[in-house]
């Protein structure tokens, strides 16, 4: 359109006008901007500089090495393999089941870890490794590392795996380590960051779980540079965790092994210790279970059949289960009498087979009687009616006073789960806890250690070994943690009459060694290796049971002794349940027990018996081609 | 019909054109080109690949085709500015046609070189269409209430269009570009006071509907406003990125971490680090001193966009010139406020520096007719 000059002019004049305010507030609002980034950039930059720092970096955990445990010779009972892994990324892999169908070609692929992976997989994010086969061999890794560029994504790891390689010899004493689940995050008020890292593994029962900050050692921790998606891009720095203790035990596993292949299949316990320190030499409960099945996560059925199993082998019975005594208790009945000054050594006792207390009649386990009995022959054949005599001089607080000297109704603080004290009866106990005022017969029934009175394996070895020397020998397992040696207690004398004690020994001596000692059959011949023992068989059920009843209603039998009688050095408590009696199923396993730990290996044949050497030298041969093929086995696996 | 009634003869003509370019504004153009180049260099982790090459290779095509638009004589285009409104508002329609049998969300036309987005071609295709209807709008009729209502006609009908693609950001350009562009124009105070009342009404309405029956915006919508008044208060949801771009922009301080050494764009805790968060990255990398040296140089263009205006008799030219120095400012002066925290994340780019094809090349097309305006100006 056509303008006039004077229109064009007013039109410039107007946006020029215009023009610069706008020009104006332009420029205006550009100062706005530059003021912001001036305040954002200088007077705050430190503070943002901060938060960019937290976001960049992240402070990752290096789990420590395990302490290994090893026995009292430096053999090692735990440590730690290295184990193989293939881990997969999924942002890496182009086609996930492709990669994976392509692995199983080189690797057998568990069903499980599959599962587990394909669940891990939903849950990460997709730079995040999954376990998708775990303790792979070697040279399945080196087939997947020859085979990389096929396989993209696909990573051989190495880790470290808790191993076990004495296996199931000393499950219950070391017990194993397993998966950190939220019951042991419970326990710790603020519990170390180190077992939030997924797949550490902590102590679950045993040594492993009651030296577990030992043996965990300190974590070592690396500073990562992470991007926005956590994925770590570069380490910045890293500092080395300190490696657990070491732990090692007073058990010889030897010994252990050997107490392990002799008891067989029976259900039974045995404990070995030295009387110099209390070590504990030997702790073995049977049946066992091989721990390595546990690290590895256990199958419902694995797990099932040992549950179920009517020997129970997860029961640590040497600790705690605690079993009627029998007639093991008979020493306590007696060094009680002492004493107490109510009887003497040459004092004798009319026993008829029975003895009448009010109006119940209480048997002896001969029913025709043992005729007159002293101290010595009381003790030698293992005559009730005598100890039921004892006990109404005595009265119960005597005998629970003489058998907590002795070390029964006391948890020996031992390292391992679930410690009983098992049960040393007086009349304020009955009235608490059954509400009921103490009975004559109740403390006859106890001084032959049936009734109330219940003892664990332990105990009655502490008993044994305080009875041969007089002193407070209290049990160690542990004898040093990284090189230094735990402290042992039992130096002092726990205060009875010397006198007492020999007769009490002698009586014990006699059970072995004596024509008519209820053990004579397993009495050692060995000059100065020579035992004192006695013999017990507890009723489960409350009556004689016959020899074909079942399993589980057969008495169970105890042995108790140390060794040698002149010079003692060991004490020996064996219990099998429901093996029937004493002399028979506990007293043999005693004997051998004590000579392989006093020969340290198998004796010579001329320690036992004559009338015996064949039998033992079969049972030597077959327990020696036991041990060989459970060690060839082992190292198979290995 | 001849141009100017004032003679055109000493407008020059032919090659000597090229000398009568506005220089100082291609050297500025190049430079702000050059800083996105840089800094997409670094946000590749040091490679011309995949961003700084193809941005490069575009910003020769662009000159190339500013250079072209500058040897066209202004009034073809202002004579073909309504024509060229049309074509970009049919463009417009023909996406959302496109969109509405199952494109999605699409935004551009694909033209085998390159994608084309409308609504960047409408940004100056609007201003040119509204500077033409000034021009040829006698002066005394620019403030009557008819000759008001026909160019917000003009500017709504893009927006709205826009609007449903969805793209709010442009959207919200060419709204305000063509109130300015009217404003610019002459249009009386009034309309703008009543408008900007309306407005804060408008606002004051919404948010004291909050938590009523009547309440004028969804909940979510509302939570949104929160987020971005406050970041802090969803640190992980739609407050992440804000955050995280703010942490990048003020870790820079004085003088930056240095070229390729800003750990929030490195580590992608930067969003979009790219496109509309690549100042974010030039503010850790260079910190205050290369953040402000660029928004100097954006300055600098409208400033010597204003000066060519100022200098321009020709009411078209001077118009369109005010009017691209202003679509320009309003993108930067938006991005900026946005990646720095002072207004809500509307994805707008950064002029020249984000990477992309159709802004781009818009952009040095306008820049174009600012230079053919600035040649072909009456003197």
């Amino acid at each position: 359109m056509r303008r006039t000059p004077r229109e064009t002019a007013e039109s410039a004049l107007r946006i020029s006008r215009r023009g610069l305010i706008l020009g104006g507030t332009q420029l205006a609002f550009a100062g706005v901007l530059a003021l912001r980034m001036r305040h954002m950039q200088v007077d705050q930059a430190d503070e943002f500089r901060l938060l960019a720092e937290e976001n960049r970096i992240n402070i990752r955990l290096i789990p420590p090495a395990r302490g290994r445990i090893f026995d009292r010779n430096g053999l090692v009972i735990a440590e730690n393999e290295p184990t193989y892994r293939i881990t997969l990324v999924r942002e890496d892999a182009d086609d996930v089941d492709a990669v994976i169908a392509r692995l199983s070609m080189l690797v057998e692929l568990d069903e499980d870890d599959l599962n587990r992976a394909q669940a891990e997989m939903k849950r990460t994010a997709p730079f995040f490794p999954v376990t998708v086969a775990d303790r792979v061999s070697w040279e399945d890794i080196s087939r997947v590392a020859v085979n990389a560029p096929a396989l993209p994504g696909v990573t051989p790891e190495e880790g470290y795996s808790r191993v076990y390689p004495m296996r199931d010899t000393f499950a219950h004493v070391v017990g194993y380590v397993g998966p950190v689940s939220d019951r042991d995050l419970s326990r710790f008020e603020d519990p170390p960051p180190l077992l939030r890292i997924p797949r550490f593994q902590i102590g679950k029962v045993g040594v492993e779980s009651k030296f577990e900050e030992e043996l965990r050692g300190n974590a070592g921790a690396k500073r990562v540079e992470v991007n926005a998606v956590g994925r770590v891009m570069r380490e910045l720095d890293r500092r080395e965790g300190e490696a657990g203790a070491d732990i090692q035990l007073t058990v010889d596993s030897g010994l252990q092994e050997y107490v392990k292949a002799r008891l067989g299949e029976e259900s039974a316990s045995v404990v070995v210790m030295d009387l110099e320190k209390g070590d504990l030499l030997a702790i073995a409960s049977a049946p066992s279970y091989d721990p390595n099945k546990f690290v590895r996560g256990i199958s419902v059925a694995d797990y099932s059949e040992l549950r179920d199993n009517n020997h129970r082998p997860l029961a640590s019975k040497t600790v705690q289960d605690a079993y009627p005594p029998g007639s093991t208790f008979k020493m306590v009945t007696a060094l009680a009498a002492m004493e107490a000054g109510v009887v003497g050594t040459e004092d004798t006792v009319w026993c008829p087979g029975h003895m009448e207390v009010g109006s119940r009649r209480f048997h002896c386990w001969k029913r025709s009687g043992h005729g007159h009995m002293n101290l010595e022959t009381a003790l030698r054949e293992s005559c009730d009616v005598y100890f039921y005599d004892l006990a109404l001089k005595v009265g119960i607080e005597n005998i629970a006073a003489m058998g907590r000297k002795l070390g029964l109704g006391e948890a020996h603080d031992l390292e391992m789960s679930a410690v009983t004290a098992g049960l040393m009866p007086d009349k304020a106990w009955k009235l608490r806890e059954r509400g009921s005022a103490w009975v004559i017969g109740d403390s006859v029934n106890a001084s032959i250690g049936q009734g109330f009175v219940l003892t664990s394996p332990l105990q009655l070895a502490v008993m044994s070994a305080r009875i041969a020397t007089g002193r407070s020998v209290t049990p160690r397992l542990v004898k040093s943690i990284n090189g230094i040696e735990t402290p042992h207690r039992g130096g002092t004398s726990i205060g009875l009459n010397e006198n007492h004690l020999r007769q009490v020994r002698r009586g014990m001596y006699a059970v072995t060694n004596d024509r008519r000692g209820t053990a004579y059959r397993s009495r050692i011949i060995g000059e100065g290796y020579r035992m004192a023992g006695k013999t017990g068989t507890a009723q489960v059920l409350n009556r004689i049971v016959k020899n074909d009843a079942p399993w589980e209603e057969r008495d169970h039998a105890l042995f108790v002794n140390y060794a040698p009688y002149e010079n003692p050095t060991i004490a020996v408590s064996v219990v099998v349940e429901h093996g029937g009696g004493g002399s028979t199923a506990a007293a043999p396993i005693g004997r051998d027990v004590t000579l392989q730990a006093l020969y340290g290996g198998d004796p010579p044949l001329d320690a036992y018996p004559t009338g015996l050497r064949a039998e033992i030298e079969a049972q030597q041969e077959r327990l020696a081609r036991e041990r060989e093929a459970r060690i060839a086995e082992r190292n198979s696996r290995a | 019909m001849s141009y100017l009634e004032y003679s055109i003869k000493t407008v020059p003509t032919g090659w000597r054109k090229i000398l009568h370019l506005n220089w100082p504004l291609v050297v500025l153009l190049t430079a702000v080109a050059s800083v996105g180049f840089l800094m997409l260099y670094s946000v590749a982790g040091g490679s011309f690949t995949p961003w700084a090459e193809p941005q490069m290779k575009r910003y020769g095509l662009g000159l190339a085709a500013m250079f072209f638009v500058a040897m066209v004589p202004i009034w073809f285009w202002r004579n073909i500015a309504l024509v060229a409104y049309l074509l970009a508002l049919f463009l417009l329609l023909l996406v959302e046609f496109f969109g509405a049998i199952g494109m999605g969300a699409q935004r551009w036309i694909d033209l085998g070189f390159m994608r084309l987005q409308p609504s960047e071609l409408m940004k100056i295709t609007l201003v040119m269409f509204l500077a033409a209807y000034y021009d040829w709008l006698p002066l005394n009729k620019t403030s009557r209430p008819l000759w008001v209502l026909l160019p917000i006609i003009f500017i709504l009908l893009p927006t709205f269009l826009t609007l449903t693609q969805p793209d709010l950001g442009t959207a919200l350009l060419l709204a305000v570009g063509g109130g300015l562009m009217m404003f610019l124009a002459g249009v009386h105070w009034a309309y703008f006071a009543t408008v900007i009342a309306a407005g804060v009404a408008g606002i004051w309405a919404v948010f004291e509907s909050r938590g009523t029956e009547w309440q004028l915006l969804k909940d979510y919508q509302f939570r949104r406003i929160d987020t971005f008044l406050d970041p802090s208060s969803d640190p992980l949801g739609s407050g992440y990125h804000i955050t995280q771009a703010k942490i990048a922009m003020g870790s820079g301080g004085w003088t930056g971490r240095g070229f390729m050494q800003g750990t929030q764009s490195r580590l992608n805790f930067l969003p979009e680090k790219h496109t509309d968060f690549i100042f974010n990255t030039l503010a850790e990398e260079f910190g205050f001193i290369g953040g402000i040296s660029l928004l100097a140089l954006y300055v600098l263009v409208v400033v010597f966009c204003i000066f060519s205006a100022i200098q321009n008799k020709d009411r078209f030219s001077s118009l369109m010139t005010l009017g691209i120095g202003l679509t320009f400012f309003l993108f930067f002066a938006v991005n900026m406020s946005m990646v720095m925290g002072l207004a809500p994340v509307v994805g707008v780019p950064l002029p020249l520096v984000s990477y992309g094809g159709s802004a781009m090349l818009v952009l040095m097309i306008a820049f174009g007719l600012v230079q053919s305006a600035h040649i072909h100006r009456p003197r």
